[in-house]
Formats: C-alpha cells, structure tokens, sequence
C-alpha cells in the first residue's frame, strides 16, 4: 500500500434512475494536500464526495482510505474514518452557543454536559487552528464566515483528518475567503488532507495542490497547479463544443421589447446577488444567460417577474418600469409576462392537484363573478395534453407530481406558452430532462421566437446555451462578465467569464 | 433493522378495508374491557345501536350531537386547507355563545325571526375576530398561529368565567354560578327533538361545499396551503387570502356557539362547548379535508357519542369505561391511517455487510 494517499477511489460509478452521475470516476488524496475538485454544475462533484461521506452508496467501485480498503454506508462511519463534510447549508442550532453546538451531537460528549473540559479541549484547537469563535457566541448573531468556521470546526471536534469542503467560498466576501484560506493552510499544517469542491478558478490556483477537473459524471484530469493555467482549465472544465441536435433558427431581430437597466439586489446574507445587471431583450430573440449556478440568475428571473425585491434600478417594459410591482399588479397593468420558474412543482405548479387545476391556476381569474369553471380548462388541459404529447394516465384526479420530470416540464411551459404572453421568462427549462423531453421544449422555444416572442433562456448546459441562443448573457456573482453572440466566440471564452473574468468587447453582438 | 418507509398512494377499497378492519380489531380489543366491567359485549355493541338509532328521541339525540361536531369540523377544515393549524375552535366557539348571549342581554324583546338572524350574523362576527386576530398576527410578522389560537381558547374560557360568575351572573339563581337561561324568542324551535340547527347545518355543508370546490377564493385558499411560492407566482394576494379563510373558518365555530346555546343548552356556560373543539380537529382530519366526507365522520363520531351516554344508563356501566370504548375505537382509527400510509422494510444494505 502507498501510504502517501489517504484516499483512493476507483472506478466509481453511481446511477440514478437512467442518469449516470458518476461513471467510473478515479480520485486519490495525498496526505496533508489541498486537492481541488473543479467542474460545472451536475459534473458530478457533489455526488463523489456524497460517496466518499457515507450518504450515496456506490454502484460499482471501490474506495481505500488509510490503506484499508473500505466500505462506507454511512456519514458516521465516514466519520469514524475520519472523514468530515462541510454542509453547503449549515446545520447549526440558532439558539445554541458555539460551544453548545459543537457538544451536541459529538461522541464525546456525556450525558452532563462537562463545559469547562469542552471549553479547554475547543480552546486548544482554537488556538492551534488561529479560528475567530467565541464559544459562548450564540449562532443567530454570528455572520456567514462564522457559522462556516463553526462548522469547520465542528467537524475537526469530532476527529476528521480529511475535510470536504462543498463550495465554502460561495457565501464570503474576499476578505473572509481569505480567511478561511489562512485556515486551510494551518489545517493542512497540522496534517489534515482537505477536498474543496468549487468552480472558481482563481481561487483554485491560489490555494490548491492538486485539481481533478470533472465533466458530465467522469474525470477529466487530475493536474498539479503548478503545471496548468487558468486558461487550461477552463478548457477542460467546458470540454469540446459538441455538435448538438439543437437547431437555431435564425429570425431577424424586431424591437426593443424588454429594457434592463442597472438593477441590484440584496439576499438574506446581505450579499449582493445581483450587482448592476443590465440587459435588453428584443422581439424574435433568445436570449441566454449562463453562470455558475447561484450567480444571480433565480434572482433575475423572479425579479423581472415582480417576485424578488430589487433594491434599485429599472426594468422597462412596454414603457413602463415594473420594478416594486408585484405580480398581481403586473397582470392588472396588462401585461403578460410568462416565467417558467426554476422550482416546477414548489412554484410553478401545484404538485398535489391535477393538469387541469394546474391550468387553471392561470385561468380562473378571467372568469367572472366568485365561482371557477373547470370547463374551460379542462379543454385547454386536453388540449395541452395532445399537442405537447404530455404521456398522464388522466388529467382529471391524478396529482401533477405523480408525472416524469419531462412531462411536468411539458404541462408548466406548455400552459405559460398557452397564454400568448409578451414575454416569456425561463429557467433551467430542460433541467432532469432526457433527450427526447428537452428536444420538444427546444421546439417549442423556438417556435416562440418565430412567433416575434421575446425570449430569456437561462441554462446551465453551455453547448446548449450556445447553439439554441441569439446571444448570451453571463453571470457571474451578480454581474454580467459578458453578453456575446456564441457563434463568435469560444466556449472557453464563454467559461472564463463564468469564472469571472470580464469580457473585454462589451455586447459584441449589439452591432450584428 | 426496519425502517419505516412511505407508501404510494392507497386506493379507495385498501382505505375502505383498512378502516373497517380497525373498527373491528378496536370493538374486539373493547370487548376485554367490557367483560372486566361486567357486561356482555355483544349486547352492550348491540345497545350502542340501539341507542342511536332505537327511537325517534334517540336518532334525534345522535343528530343533535353530530349537528355542532359538523359545523365545527367544516370550518377547522376551511383553516387546514391553507395549512394554518387553527387549535382555537373551541375558542371561537365559546366567543359565538357569547355574542349570542350578548345579543339577548342587549335586544331582549325582539321577535324570534330577527332576534335569530342577528344572533347568527354577531356570533358569527365573534368568533371570526377571535381567529383574524391571530391570523393578522400571522400575515404580518409569522406568529405561530398554533400557539396563538390554543392560548386565545382559555382567554375565552377565561373571560366565560368571569361572566357566569360575576357579571352577567343570574340573581335570579340562589347564589348559583350560572347565566340566566334565553327567553323564548331566543330560542330555536324545535320539533320531536329536532331542531332549527339542522337546516342551517345543511344548508353550510352546501354553501362550503361550493366554497371550497367550487369558488374562487376556495381555490385560492387551497392553492396557498399547498405551497405559498405558487400562490405569490400566479398573484394570489397571501395576506387578504390568510384573512378571508380566517373569518370563515372562526365565523362558522362562532355559529356553532350560537345554535348549542339556542337550541341545546339554553344558557351560555363555561360546559358548553364540551371539548368539540378539538374532536373536531380530528375529524376534520380524518376527512381529507373534504366536504363529503366531513358529513359522513360526523356522523360516525355521533353516534360514538351517543351511544357512550345511552350505554352508561342502560347497561349500568361506568362513564368511563364508554370513554375508554371511545378511545380505543379512536385509537385504532387514527393507528390506521399509519398502516394505510407507512410500511415497513427490512434493512437491505445492513443486513449485506453483516
């Protein structure tokens, strides 16, 4: 056995359902590395490390830790083999202090809480570690970089050598990136080995060792640092354009529909999720918007659709500026505005009702007096039914969420197709989706766009992204890195200003 | 190792045989507990038959029981249907008989045809407010409205209290603590122990029944409860929604205040409402939260009832071994809906490694 690696995975493969989210993917660990797993959203960077902490069992494959060769079916027996995962979302009790969370749930702990013991055992790591906690601090008045330092911590208490980070800096500003950097850096001092799942490449290149790239469930490379360029790695993280069977139809632009202009808002961390976004949007084009997932695009989407609160700037439609309108009072202006949202059945649909109560959700104000009418909904319902192919054992007392992924998706874009609305607003309209599902759902975009519909599309598939749309928007932490015409331009290119890098030749394409 | 896991949906005749099942395990299990008593068990199910169906006077006891149960469960359902946990009937409940009472004490003399009506419009108006207030609270700043409307119950009781003991205490009564009983025009007339309350029951299980299926604002309500996102996407306004559904849901317990009072107790008293309340929960529960079948637990829950008291006098048997029979029935009933929802399984990836 080597014992420089602590962790050895071979040939892991995991399916879910149809989807292979891992196929036989390889990573190793060496002792006291920095090892960064880099790859875009669904490369399957979550669900190896998921594999690694006990909480998915692998199909095939198997993992060494230690030089022992290891079967871990659970997060605690992870644990045990010192193996901690940082939650993306933190797992703390509000109410608790530090100390008290860290006690709780912890083996060490006794029946009575012996705090002075836990104090001095929490002091010497603290001071080793040189972490900012204040044991008796309760979590609710700690900011965002102190829960994550708990939860580093927390993990560190209970014994882990081998640390998994989720995308820690998603949440931080630069100064506490930097931080949680300095603790990296002592923690692997003192012979931890720490994973760090991300997708931002400068921060790769500043505190890494190792980078494994992943794409679309396997891996593509694992590199030393000192031997790539951020360049490089874009590449492999995007991979080759592959000839898709998305067709673009070409349509010769119309007018100004949609006018974004400098709208900036606030999320619950107090960080700015979207940071002087503007865009236009024009009739007979899609427009796509591309990012890292969390970079502002649930926001844009929910605040042009009155549901987000933006804190300044102005969306402009049909001259007016529907910024503060909710989307009762967007409707009342007269304005019809489809949005697909992200969240099919928590927003988009109601999952315990049937097709044609989910129609209806959108009809049954246009009738007057008190009552509703299932009737005309009904026929749209069928009618939606046959067109879209919609495959329902019935659409009367069958609950929508008992349909496939694609056939909800089908009955959500079909009914906000249906409306005839000015502009149609939608996100990951083809996530979960196979091959044949968002083939149709591309048709039916497409089709819009012939119809003079103005368009936004935001994906996360960029040969998608690049042969469906007009032009494309990317986002990066709230701001636009870039708008480009994607038959100009590279998808390392495009990659790049996902990671952040700023698009020198601003809207190359507003010329074309 | 077993765990426990969700079942897909049951279909209507694995529901129907379940329940059954249950009723019958539960009187099997009863049985036990009524041989200790001294009684046959077959006669005494018999007699729990025979006491609610037996007579004319009987059947009319049973619907008199099952007609505030009813009531009571539509407008719990009204509140659960938009997830807001109204704990608070009896509450309301106890705020109608007060307005009711109010209304008398205030209006004495009017005709019987005006005095009702506007007995029914005021203790419908108490027992909204006693729910919009928590439901105010709610909309505004996300009080917990469970919390909120159990604590308004004893404030109702509480307030019951000082009213039978002090203030609108009866001179009349010898020193008792009790409300003077309702003049005749205050009272619903009644025919073979039937009386007025059952019309108006019929005719609110037919107005909530297009209420809840049929209306805008039912749907709206529906909608809300199942999941708020799709409520602000399609533009349902939350706060008004949350407000509507309260003054329903509080207004129709606030009637029932009104018809025990008028038509059963004849006086307002801190007994009145009898723990309904919270029976009705349960059947609203069960129920699925549909008209129909509201009607139909009600009448189940009646009958209980009323054949717990028949059984105590005819077979001389102690009050609470009827109330264990009830809670046994009920126990089984409520255990069901677990095997009807959950299953279990053995630990496969457990039992691979050993």
């Amino acid at each position: 056995m080597n014992n420089d690696y602590v962790v050895k995975m071979e040939n892991i493969t995991k399916v879910f359902g149809k989807v292979k989210a891992l196929d036989h993917v390889e990573f190793s660990l060496k002792k006291g590395e920095v090892h960064a797993i880099l790859g875009e959203n669904g490369a399957g960077k979550s669900s190896l490390m998921n594999v690694l902490n006990g909480i998915y069992m692998p199909d095939e494959g198997h993992i060494e830790v230690k030089g022992q060769l290891v079967n871990i079916s659970s997060p605690k027996i992870a644990l045990d083999l010192g193996i901690g995962m940082l939650p993306q979302h933190y797992k703390l009790v509000d109410v608790f202090s530090a100390m008290e969370n860290v006690a709780a749930g912890s083996r060490k702990t006794t029946p009575f809480l012996n705090k002075k013991k836990i104090l001095d055992e929490m002091g010497k790591l603290i001071a080793q570690l040189g972490m900012d906690i204040n044991p008796n601090k309760k979590v609710y008045e700690m900011s965002v970089a102190e829960k994550q330092s708990l939860e580093i911590f927390k993990v560190l208490y209970r014994g882990a050598d081998i640390l998994i980070l989720d995308e820690p800096t998603a949440v931080l500003t630069p100064q506490e990136i930097k931080n949680l950097f300095e603790i990296v850096k002592k923690m692997v001092g003192t012979g931890c080995s720490v994973i760090i799942i991300t997708h931002k490449l400068e921060e790769v290149m500043e505190i890494s060792d190792r980078i494994t790239i992943m794409r679309k469930g396997t891996t593509i490379q694992t590199v030393n640092k000192e031997e790539t360029t951020p360049q490089e790695l874009a590449g492999m993280m995007v991979g080759d354009v592959m000839e898709l069977n998305v067709p673009y139809v070409p349509v010769a632009r119309g007018e100004k529909c949609l006018e974004v202009k400098n709208i900036t808002a606030i999320d619950r961390n107090k960080v700015h999720i979207l940071d002087q976004v503007s865009f236009d949007l024009y009739a007979g084009e899609i427009l796509g918007v591309a990012g890292i997932a969390g970079s502002g695009q649930k926001e844009l989407c929910e605040g042009i659709a009155g549901l987000y609160h933006l804190k300044s700037g102005e969306i402009i439609f049909e001259g007016e500026n529907i910024v503060g309108k909710n989307p009762e009072k967007i409707s009342q202006m007269g304005i019809s505005l489809s949005f697909v949202p992200e969240d099919r059945l928590g927003m988009g649909l109601v999952s315990s009702m049937d097709i044609i109560d989910n129609v209806l959700l959108k009809d049954y104000r246009n009738k007057k007096g008190m009552g509703i009418s299932r009737e005309v909904s009904r026929d749209k319902a069928e009618a939606l039914v046959e067109r879209l192919n919609v495959s329902t054992p019935a659409i009367e007392n069958h609950a929508v969420s008992l349909l496939s992924g694609g056939n909800i998706q089908k009955v959500l874009l079909g009914r906000e197709i249906e409306l005839e609305p000015k502009l149609l607003v939608t996100a990951y309209a083809t996530r979960g989706l196979d091959v044949g599902s968002s083939q149709i759902i591309y048709e039916l975009l497409n089709e819009q766009k012939v119809k003079m519909k103005p368009i936004m599309y935001v994906g996360e598939d960029l040969d998608v992204l690049m042969s469906l749309c007009d032009r494309v928007m990317v986002l990066c932490e709230g701001r636009v890195t870039g708008i480009v015409d994607p038959r100009k331009t590279t998808k390392e290119a495009i990659g790049l200003m996902m990671s952040g890098v700023i698009n020198e030749g601003e809207d190359t394409c507003s010329i074309s | 190792m077993l765990h426990i896991v969700k079942k897909d949906v049951p279909n209507t005749r694995e529901k129907i045989v379940v329940r059954l099942s249950a009723v019958l395990a539960a009187l099997a299990v009863a049985s036990i507990i009524v041989v200790f008593a001294g009684a046959n068990p077959i006669e005494l199910y018999i007699g729990i038959v025979q006491g609610c169906f037996g007579s004319v006077y009987r059947f009319a006891a049973t619907v008199e029981k099952m007609v505030p149960l009813l009531v009571l469960s539509l407008g719990v359902m009204v509140a659960f249907k938009m997830r807001f946990w109204n704990i608070g009937a009896e509450g309301q409940f106890l705020m109608g008989a007060v307005g009711t009472t109010l209304v008398v004490r205030l209006l004495p003399n009017l005709p019987l045809p005006i005095m009702l009506l506007l007995m029914i419009a005021v203790s419908f108006l108490f027992g909204a407010v006693w729910l919009i207030i928590p439901a105010f609270f709610k909309a505004r700043f996300g009080t917990n409205e469970t919390l909120f409307t159990l604590m308004l119950n004893y404030i109702a009781l509480t307030l019951v209290t000082a009213l039978q003991y002090d203030f609108w205490k009866d001179p009349a009564a010898n020193g008792m603590p009790k409300i003077a009983n309702l003049p005749e025009n205050a009272l619903l007339p009644s025919a073979s122990g039937f009386n007025l309350s059952i019309l108006m029951a019929v005719i609110i299980v037919l107005v909530m029944y297009y209420f809840m299926n049929r209306s805008k604002i039912g749907f709206e309500i529906a909608v809300l409860g199942e999941s708020e996102n799709t409520a602000r996407y399609i533009g349902i306004n939350v706060t008004k929604t949350i407000m509507i559904a309260a003054l329903v849901s509080g207004g129709l317990c606030g009637i029932v205040g009104m018809m025990q009072t008028t038509g059963v107790s004849g006086a307002l008293s801190t007994e009145i409402t009898g723990g309904l309340g919270f029976t009705a929960i349960i059947v609203a529960w069960l129920s699925g939260l549909k008209v129909p079948f509201v009607v139909v637990n009600s009448f189940a829950f009646a009958v209980l009832l009323q054949g717990a008291s028949y059984i105590q006098t005819a077979f001389q048997i102690p009050g609470s071994v009827a109330e264990m029979i009830q809670a046994i029935i009920l126990f089984f009933i409520l255990g069901s809906e677990f095997v009807l929802q959950y299953r279990f399984v053995s630990d496969k990836t457990k039992s691979e490694v050993a």
